[in-house]
């Protein structure tokens, strides 16, 4: 039997920002590392992203050497604490692993995230990582998310003297303004970003790449490769009427003011957040899902998912579809706004939505939502959060002369190297491929590095000074 | 990030010189600066109100108004801030025009003044009209003397210059010469006026939006301005847009949503200092 992670209750946690899901224990742990098969031929390697020797370190729980288990894993993937929490294992390793095809797959990511807390629990006690001397050149890094961490850690190890650009006030990108404390504690952000720094990475807040300093700028000041992982963050709005009343928030606006700012602690955080009794969150990723349950730990009373498919086409994780039911997220399925009413104040009071039917598979291979006329309704409501996705910021992109953009906007790379139209620049993630995942973003920072390392081996070699 | 130099401008107005030659190279008239004074605090955004590339520093004015502006201008000479990111926004585009009149309300000098000076280098001809509440809180009158063909003034209370709103000298100049341009800056209400009257007279004008921001980089959309009958981000796409096609009435209505956790928060910090 698959071990069930303890949780918080529902009725509890939906009203505290602790971590809803607490971990394994040392005994399910062990339990659950026994259910592995060991697979000659192991699949799960296949299904994940940065094929981490998953058999491997399953086989070191049981031996009892989870210290062993977690060098394991971090040879292949430098965040683990995060990816344990936030890959979508269900549609990685999970979905390729024997067991599951009768019953249900070993809990990889969980026994992932053992290991990591593991090690996080010990932090001090383990000797400090031999790091080799910077000698092979100096990168910079620009972003400090998911893809940005991942690059400069992988550079680091791989010799580089990294520099790491970020424009906010912290580092950790999405990890920081957008996953939530329950889903990811911010102590977790700092521990990983700590380990960056004992491997020699230099981190600089406050530099906007674009304004600040420019790409140019980076290569004058002695960098001989950049890495641009600066994610998608130029948030859509339904682009409705009254999209702009008091009470509208785009995703990343309330979660930014939540998690970064940390506005729940208003007024001894200063960033003010304004949450009514009924709020309505359009849109049904993981995003949606994050909102609504923010929603519900700020005090509201009735948090409604409105999005215009079915359950089906839904593209948050089953498990954070399920966590929202649970704390009492309703979903208003089928169901599209159309526009928004106000008051005399300009703020947000109802919602008209209108019903949909499944039509015709669409682009994307999901069917089609199409209107039902006549079926228009009102919702009610005090705040609107709008989670429907995100395209590529201008501000890079606009700054940087000479960077090839594909149609959607978004840097265009060889498929290969990662590397943009200007030589000895680099991309990954949400930037390259739009919105998508945090291990994405991390395979992708690694594949950047191992590339820039050869790129900057290469021109050593051809006696090319870059 | 260092604190250079410390005026007081006005009651509640305060100058801060900052040490900051990364966002001093880059800086141009229209662009702004995000700054946290504390860990707990805000991101504020405060306007560029003058750069000096050589000594790599910038002028901030801001005013006291909510709890954290005024605990900003508590800090002193000497102090840092904590974290302070710019350049942002978009530079407003200074062109040789002609005759352009720069209207300010209040502290809206700060941000114009930049603009004039830059005007005034391009070789337009600047008419200056500041206006404020009263005389004590008419700021930066020398600096904008320095920089403009003309300069009037005009307080609410009559106290000094015109007697009555800044609109009310634009006007009159408007009625007077041929103008090319009007570029406005100060409260919402000023610049709505301010606007109107320069449409009436078929004069092209140009404003500085100050909507409420977090990361001021287009990350989060709480800047949204419509313009033009488009959804704009004051941070990204401005803070300087055409003012005729500006929606005033939503962008005020947008600027007093948090008023009542902004009066929460300096209630309890005047009992804090009452406290002390």
């Amino acid at each position: 039997m698959r071990q069930q992670m303890p949780k918080q209750d529902p009725q509890t946690r939906r009203s505290n920002f602790t971590e809803v899901a607490q971990g394994f224990t040392a005994e399910q742990a062990q339990a659950e590392a026994k259910r592995c098969l060991n697979c000659k031929k192991p699949l799960c390697v296949e299904g994940c992203p940065v094929e981490i020797d998953i058999p491997k370190f399953i086989a070191l729980l049981v031996d009892g050497k989870p210290d062993e288990a977690l060098a394991k894993i971090k040879e292949k993937k430098s965040l683990p604490a995060i990816c344990g929490r936030g890959c979508p294992q269900e549609n990685q390793c999970e979905k390729n692993c024997i067991l599951g095809r009768k019953g249900e797959p070993v809990a990889i990511g969980s026994l992932e995230r053992y290991c990591a807390d593991w090690g996080r629990a010990r932090q001090g006690e383990e000797p400090a990582s031999a790091t080799p001397a910077p000698v092979k050149g100096k990168v910079a890094v620009v972003g400090s998310g998911p893809a940005g961490l991942t690059a400069a850690a992988d550079l680091a190890l791989l010799g580089y003297q990294v520099t790491l650009f970020e424009s906010l006030h912290a580092p950790g990108g999405v990890l920081r303004y957008g996953i939530p404390e329950f889903r990811l504690p911010k102590a977790i952000v700092d521990y990983e970003v700590g380990n960056l720094i004992k491997l020699g990475v230099e981190i600089k807040t406050n530099v906007l790449i674009g304004k600040t300093l420019t790409i140019d700028e980076l290569f004058a000041t002695g960098h001989q490769a950049v890495f641009i992982g600066t994610g998608a963050g130029l948030p859509y709005f339904l682009g409705i009427p009254g999209e702009n009343l008091n009470g509208v928030y785009s995703a990343n606006e309330f979660l930014t003011r939540v998690n970064l700012m940390k506005a729940y602690r208003f007024p001894e955080f200063e960033t003010p957040i304004r949450i009514g009794k009924r709020v309505a969150v359009v849109g049904a990723g993981n995003v949606a899902m994050d909102s609504a349950r923010t929603a519900l730990r700020l005090g509201a009373e009735e948090v409604t998912i409105v999005y215009r498919r079915s359950r089906e086409e839904m593209p948050a994780r089953l498990e954070e579809i399920e966590n929202a039911e649970e704390e009492g997220v309703i979903f208003r399925l089928l169901t599209n706004p159309v526009r928004l009413l106000g008051d005399e104040s300009g703020n947000v009071t109802t919602m008209v939505c209108q019903k949909m039917a499944l039509g015709e598979p669409d682009a994307s291979g999901r069917r089609k939502p199409v209107p039902i006329p006549g079926s228009e309704e009102e919702l009610a409501v005090d705040t609107v959060i709008v989670a429907i996705g995100q395209g590529p910021n201008p501000i890079l992109l606009q700054g940087t002369t000479g960077l090839a953009l594909n149609r959607r906007g978004y840097i265009e790379v060889d498929p290969e190297t990662l590397m943009t139209s200007i030589p000895g620049v680099f991309a990954g993630g949400d930037i390259v491929t739009g919105a998508a995942t945090v291990i994405a973003a991390m395979g992708a920072g690694k594949r950047a590095a191992r590339s820039i390392d050869q790129y900057l081996t290469r021109q050593k070699d051809c006696g090319v000074n870059p | 990030m260092k604190i250079l130099d410390k005026k007081q401008l006005a009651p509640e107005i305060v100058k801060f010189v900052v040490e900051a030659p990364l966002i001093a190279k880059k800086a141009q008239p229209g662009h702004f600066i995000i700054l946290r004074y504390k860990e707990n605090g805000e991101r504020i955004p405060l306007t560029i109100a003058d750069f000096d590339r050589e000594k790599g520093t910038i002028t901030l004015v801001c005013q006291g108004i909510g709890k954290s502006t005024r605990e900003i201008n508590q800090m002193e000479k000497g102090d840092s801030f904590l974290d302070l990111l710019g350049p942002l926004g978009k530079a407003y585009p200074v062109q040789k025009l002609g005759t352009v009149v720069c209207v300010a309300g209040g502290l809206g000098v700060a941000p114009l003044y930049p603009k004039a000076k830059a005007l005034h280098e391009a070789g337009n001809r600047v008419i200056g009209l500041v206006g404020a509440q009263r005389k004590e809180m008419l700021i930066m009158a020398e600096e904008m003397a320095a920089v403009c063909d003309e300069l009037q003034f005009s307080t609410d209370d009559g106290s000094f210059g015109h007697h009555g709103l800044v609109t009310e000298p634009l006007r009159a100049v408007l009625a007077r010469e041929k103008v090319d341009e009007v570029v406005a800056v100060g409260p919402v209400p000023m610049m709505a006026a301010a606007v109107k009257v320069a449409t009436e007279f078929n004069v092209p004008v140009v404003v500085s939006l100050n909507a409420l921001m977090v990361d001021g980089t287009g990350m989060c959309g709480g800047c949204r301005v419509t313009v033009g009958g488009q959804t704009k981000f004051c941070c990204v796409d401005g803070p300087t847009f055409d003012g005729a096609v500006v929606d005033f009435h939503e962008l005020l209505m947008r600027q007093r949503y948090y008023r009542d956790q902004e009066k929460e928060a300096l209630h309890r910090c005047k009992l804090e200092e009452a406290g002390k």
